[in-house]
């Protein structure tokens, strides 16, 4: 063992390192240019120019400044909804409900952000970020907790309290946390809570970057990653090592839940300025698509979210200019999942090998 | 031949007598609310047969995929879609009949991606799933249009005699067409999978693939079959809620139906009968909730407060309920034991 840790670490050389990413990242670009090439005959055959909408929809999310600062907003709370996919997917659970958890982080981060009043921004908006992820944290440590000791499937408990967390909220910022007038929302944030930005660089965008480091940080160089990774990999075998599989899904549910509580404050917090209800809806199955994109790896993520926020950024100048309705963006997101999760089909069109890492969840609905 | 002695029974198909005295007892509270006021009694009731119907059509879509062993999670989708495709037949056809088959049609085609994805090209069945939902919100966002004129929906049909008995007649006699045929197929269902040698294959593959396997039947042959049969009943869901519940199309007017159709699923334990009895606590649930206005004004001055309560909190509820039925009842109930894998050839 001694002799074993003295050694200097390998050093692979330069090409050694290269192949083996060149060939992870293949087949999601090929997923993405299928994707890409099927919604362009999807375009044509609604009787719309495929090229000019493409055209218009890269303007519109990298053409200018503006544009680049709005795939920016849009990306960052996509990097934290798919870290939080990611992670829980590396601990063998599935979280759809980061809508949900994004939904309750937006809304405390809010009233942080409006109620408490009297702070210096130094202790304020920290504080609200805060009040964001914990919140996101424990809406997620619901399903977590039933699906420890209930066997309750998270797929199910998380799209469940995702309708819950939109009633809530909507309750909440319709109700007693309404401002005053006529639309449903909370007050604006007070400015020690607001998220500036740095030249054309948001904040919050920033956070998500450094997030998303920690997080490969913490599932590719701690005893707590490992636990998570081993408990995805064989619960059973991790439960005779002796690691609590319960506990290590709660952790995982909890983690997941921060992350994109965290999203949800940087969103309001940055962007928005206050809740209100119905923002960014479709986030939860949108981050599964980015999480998938990425490899379920951190690092992954911050190029695919920012793939997605630049069409989500421009759909609408392609909308404006070529009358392609923004939706086919989703569509889009539809097919590049479809050949991301059956990778056989760009692996046989690109004669590789299984690579035999393949993402399995369906061990039933019992416990597992 | 050797005397077959049967096997012994589990204690299961003894009386299961909690719920014949919850059952009584609810029967009476019913009695009682039709006595006190029979047009809202009837109201509710009729709402929470009609309510059910699309999650009885769901869960039983879900007990015919995962029963040969395949997880379902894209029932929501396949529902959405099947409505959406249901509806486009109708504007074009102007045929509620033909809009009804197509949507059926469509439910087993999606049903086919479904097998295609998680048995032939071998990704996860859940993350499988995941992708129709996805594709169904992403499609129908695309393609529906506003404004599309349709041809009306599918209206009760009242059997003459059956209908006038009191409380009965009004809810279980007096229904559209495809609420009738959810009942049936509750039957149909129960009988294919328990009285059939296709229902016996059914479940040979999907407890032990590799023992169905030995005897000679066709694992991923009774899969797929299945599969599509799944997919066709959740697009005869989805066709309900546009032809039959709304008469049109609303995005993402599923709202989560395919999803609570699959706690309702493991609630029945993977049976039909089972799961109607669930179907109907949410179709009760969701009944009550759409009925919870014309209430109002009739409550007793005791019960006042319920008007009181947001509106979100009702609507709320059958989610609720939902997350309360799966944690209470998943640990106990056996899951199909191949349930979730992949099946190869040795």
């Amino acid at each position: 063992m001694e002799l074993a840790e003295k050694q200097p670490p390998n050093r692979a050389s330069a090409s050694a390192r290269i192949v083996p990413l060149l060939r992870a990242v293949i087949v999601p670009v090929m997923a993405v240019v299928v994707a890409l090439l099927i919604g362009a005959v999807i375009i044509a055959i609604s009787g719309a120019n495929p090229i000019k909408a493409y055209t218009s929809l890269v303007s519109g999310g990298l053409g200018n400044a503006k544009a680049i600062e709005r795939t920016f907003e849009k990306a960052t709370p996509l990097i934290f909804g798919g870290l939080a996919v990611a992670l829980a997917f590396r601990a063998g659970l599935f979280n759809i409900g980061a809508q949900g958890q994004l939904l309750f982080g937006a809304l405390m981060a809010g009233y942080a952000g409006f109620a408490i009043e009297g702070l210096p921004m130094v202790i304020h908006l920290p504080l609200a970020l805060l009040f964001g992820a914990v919140t996101g944290a424990l809406w997620a440590a619901i399903a977590g907790v039933l699906r420890a000791y209930t066997g309750a499937h998270e797929v199910i408990t998380t799209i469940m309290l995702n309708f819950v967390a939109i009633n809530i909220t909507d309750y909440l910022s319709n109700g007693p946390w309404k401002a005053s007038g006529v639309v449903a929302r909370t007050p604006k944030i007070l400015e020690t809570a607001e998220m500036g930005k740095i030249g054309n660089v948001p904040l919050g965008l920033v956070l998500a970057l450094v997030v998303a480091l920690v997080v490969w940080w913490l599932i590719d160089r701690t005893t707590i990653g490992f636990e998570l990774r081993t408990v995805g990999h064989n619960p059973n075998a991790s439960q005779y090592a002796g690691i609590s599989v319960r506990r290590m899904t709660i952790l995982a549910m909890v983690l997941s839940g921060l992350l994109a509580g965290l999203g949800g404050a940087v969103e309001t917090l940055g962007v928005v300025g206050r809740f209100q209800p119905g923002f960014n809806a479709g986030l939860g199955f949108t981050a599964i698509t980015i999480a998938l994109l990425a490899r379920n790896h951190p690092l992954g993520v911050i190029p695919a979210a920012l793939l997605i926020g630049v069409m989500q950024a421009g759909s609408s100048r392609m909308q404006l200019d070529s009358g392609v309705a923004s939706d086919i963006i989703e569509v889009v997101q539809a097919l590049i999942l479809f050949f991301v999760a059956a990778d056989v089909l760009i692996r046989t069109l690109l004669r590789m090998r299984d690579t035999g890492d393949n993402i399995t969840l369906s061990s039933g609905w019992g416990q597992s | 031949m050797q005397a077959t002695r049967p096997i012994a029974r589990p204690a299961a198909s003894r009386l299961p007598w909690p719920l014949i005295i919850f059952g009584g007892v609810l029967l009476l509270l019913i009695v009682i609310a039709y006595v006190r006021d029979s047009q809202v009694t009837t109201a509710v009731l009729n709402s929470t047969i009609r309510q059910s119907t699309p999650i009885i059509l769901g869960a039983l879509a879900g007990i015919m995929c995962e029963r040969v062993g395949v997880v379902n999670i894209g029932i929501e989708g396949m529902m959405l879609l099947a409505a959406f495709l249901g509806f486009l037949f109708n504007v074009w056809t102007g045929n509620l009949f033909l809009a009804v088959i197509g949507a059926v049609a469509a439910g087993a085609l999606i049903g086919a991606v479904h097998a295609l994805m998680s048995i032939t090209l071998k990704v996860d069945q859940i993350i499988s799933g995941t992708v129709i939902n996805i594709m169904a919100t992403g499609f129908t966002g695309y393609f529906y249009q506003q404004g599309l004129v349709t041809q009306g929906k599918l209206t009760p049909i009242r059997i003459p005699l059956l209908a006038d008995i009191p409380i009965i007649g009004p809810v279980f006699f007096d229904n559209p067409p495809i609420t009738y045929l959810a009942l049936l197929l509750v039957i149909a269902i129960h009988i294919l999978l328990f009285k059939t040698r296709w229902g016996l294959r059914t479940r040979a593959v999907g407890e032990h693939p590799a023992a169905a396997d030995t005897v000679g039947i066709r694992v991923n042959y009774m899969r797929y079959m299945n599969v599509m049969l799944g997919g066709a009943l959740a697009g005869l869901a989805g066709g309900f809620l546009t032809l039959e519940a709304v008469g049109s199309f609303e995005r993402n007017m599923t709202n989560g139906r395919g999803f609570v159709a699959l706690a309702v699923m493991i609630f029945g334990k993977w049976t039909p009968i089972g799961s109607w009895a669930g179907a109907l606590l949410f179709g009760f649930a969701n009944g009550l909730q759409t009925q919870i206005q014309f209430l109002q004004n009739r409550m007793p001055s005791w019960l006042a407060w319920v008007g009181d309560i947001p509106h979100q909190f009702i609507g709320m509820l059958p989610y609720v309920l939902t997350i309360v039925v799966l944690a209470g009842f998943v640990g106990r109930a056996r899951p199909p034991a191949a349930l979730g894998s992949r099946y190869e050839k040795e």
